[in-house]
């Protein structure tokens, strides 16, 4: 950790603060990916760890390399959008996948389709 | 013009990626115009649907409401999952009818809805123009219709036409 | 100073993320179908890209940040593409 050594203590703080609120947001994610009951609910718990907890680490990243380096170190801008970008995709997907695996199942708990004559058409969403 | 960038979004940010991962200088400007250009005219023979930014001022409020948004529901979906004991939550499905028909609109739409922990976007449906989303703190099924049409879905109809 | 304060909250950080991945793969094992299991997946590639982002900070390497870049390209396309295969491949039409 010696390159650190150089950094000022209000840039040590902040980055520490931002890295411990990102990976504790992250960390809620996957408690709650544990603890939650069923699968709607767990939908939820990823985008805790993708939006913020990713948020802050990676603000972290561009403020400690910023510093270090004394000039805007700024690619960890594409991550933060890549992941914003496909976590959406990736859920929405899902979300559509088990909704589709359940009316296929008749299971309870599940709404009808929104079209009123009952068929699932999966090529109508975006 | 036109026939030169079709998607002139398209490759200015495809410019700002390169230069991001790259660094800043001439020559990779030069290489960035370039790739960006190209790539750009590329996509063009997948016949995107466009639409037009009509007013750019309001971005930025849109992106601020979302952060706020975001961070808020964080919070508040971290406390249900942590304390899950403090009140009985209840989670379900809300039915919401729409107004915005834009693809690129619905697709920001999606994003801000997934993004937030505490909603989720399943199901949409173009010929309803509904929308279902799975709620994880379902108080109100009003509130929820209500946030979504007056808090996101009329600035993204005044931004995108 | 802030040396300690770095390598302390950093590796707490590691830890954090860490249990967050072990957590992430005890869903992954459990199931108990086949949505959880890759939702659980998602949630472990962007844990494990964030513990290399938080890995490069603690060594000061830049590295780390393309190996995460190409963490979360192939884990979206994976993701993506599980997924895909839930809604078409298994049910016989």
């Amino acid at each position: 950790m010696n390159h650190a050594a150089d950094l000022p203590v209000w840039a040590a703080l902040l980055v520490s603060f931002l890295v411990l609120l990102g990976a504790g947001l992250t960390l809620v994610g996957a408690i709650g990916l544990v603890r939650l009951k069923t699968f709607y609910d767990r939908l939820h718990a990823p985008s805790l760890g993708a939006t913020w907890g990713a948020g802050g680490i990676l603000l972290a990243s561009i403020l400690f390399f910023s510093v270090l380096q004394s000039r805007p170190v700024l690619h960890e801008v594409l991550i933060a959008v890549f992941l914003t970008v496909t976590t959406p995709v990736t859920l929405m997907l899902l979300g559509r996948a088990a909704l589709y695996r359940d009316r296929s199942e008749n299971a309870a708990d599940v709404p009808p389709p929104i079209r009123a004559d009952g068929e699932i058409r999966s090529g109508d969403t975006i | 013009m036109s026939r030169l960038l079709p998607y002139p979004l398209l490759a200015v940010s495809l410019l700002a990626m390169w230069l991001l991962l790259n660094g800043l200088s001439l020559g990779h400007i030069v290489l960035g115009s370039v790739i960006g250009v190209a790539a750009s005219n590329v996509t063009a023979a997948l016949q995107p649907p466009r639409s037009r930014i009509r007013r750019w001022h309001l971005i930025p409020k849109l992106v601020a409401i979302v952060l706020v948004d975001v961070w808020r529901s964080n919070v508040a979906v971290a406390r249900l999952i942590l304390f899950p004991g403090q009140h009985r939550r209840v989670s379900g499905f809300v039915i919401v009818p729409l107004e915005l028909r834009d693809p690129a609109a619905l697709a920001i739409l999606a994003c801000i809805l997934t993004c937030t922990p505490g909603s989720a976007w399943v199901e949409y449906d173009s010929t309803a123009n509904k929308l279902l989303i799975h709620v994880f703190d379902l108080v109100d099924e009003a509130h929820w219709i209500d946030l979504i049409k007056n808090r996101y879905e009329r600035l993204l109809l005044e931004i995108l036409a | 100073m802030s040396a300690t304060i770095l390598s302390w909250s950093l590796l707490v950080a590691l830890v954090l993320l860490g249990a967050a991945m072990v957590i992430a793969a005890v869903r992954m094992l459990r199931g108990p179908r086949a949505q959880d299991r890759i939702m659980a997946f998602d949630a472990f590639y962007v844990n494990a890209m964030l513990l290399l982002l938080v890995f490069g900070m603690r060594t000061g390497s830049t590295l780390y940040f393309e190996a995460a870049l190409v963490i979360a390209l192939l884990g979206f396309i994976a993701t993506l593409a599980l997924a895909k295969f839930l809604m078409r491949g298994e049910i016989i039409e």
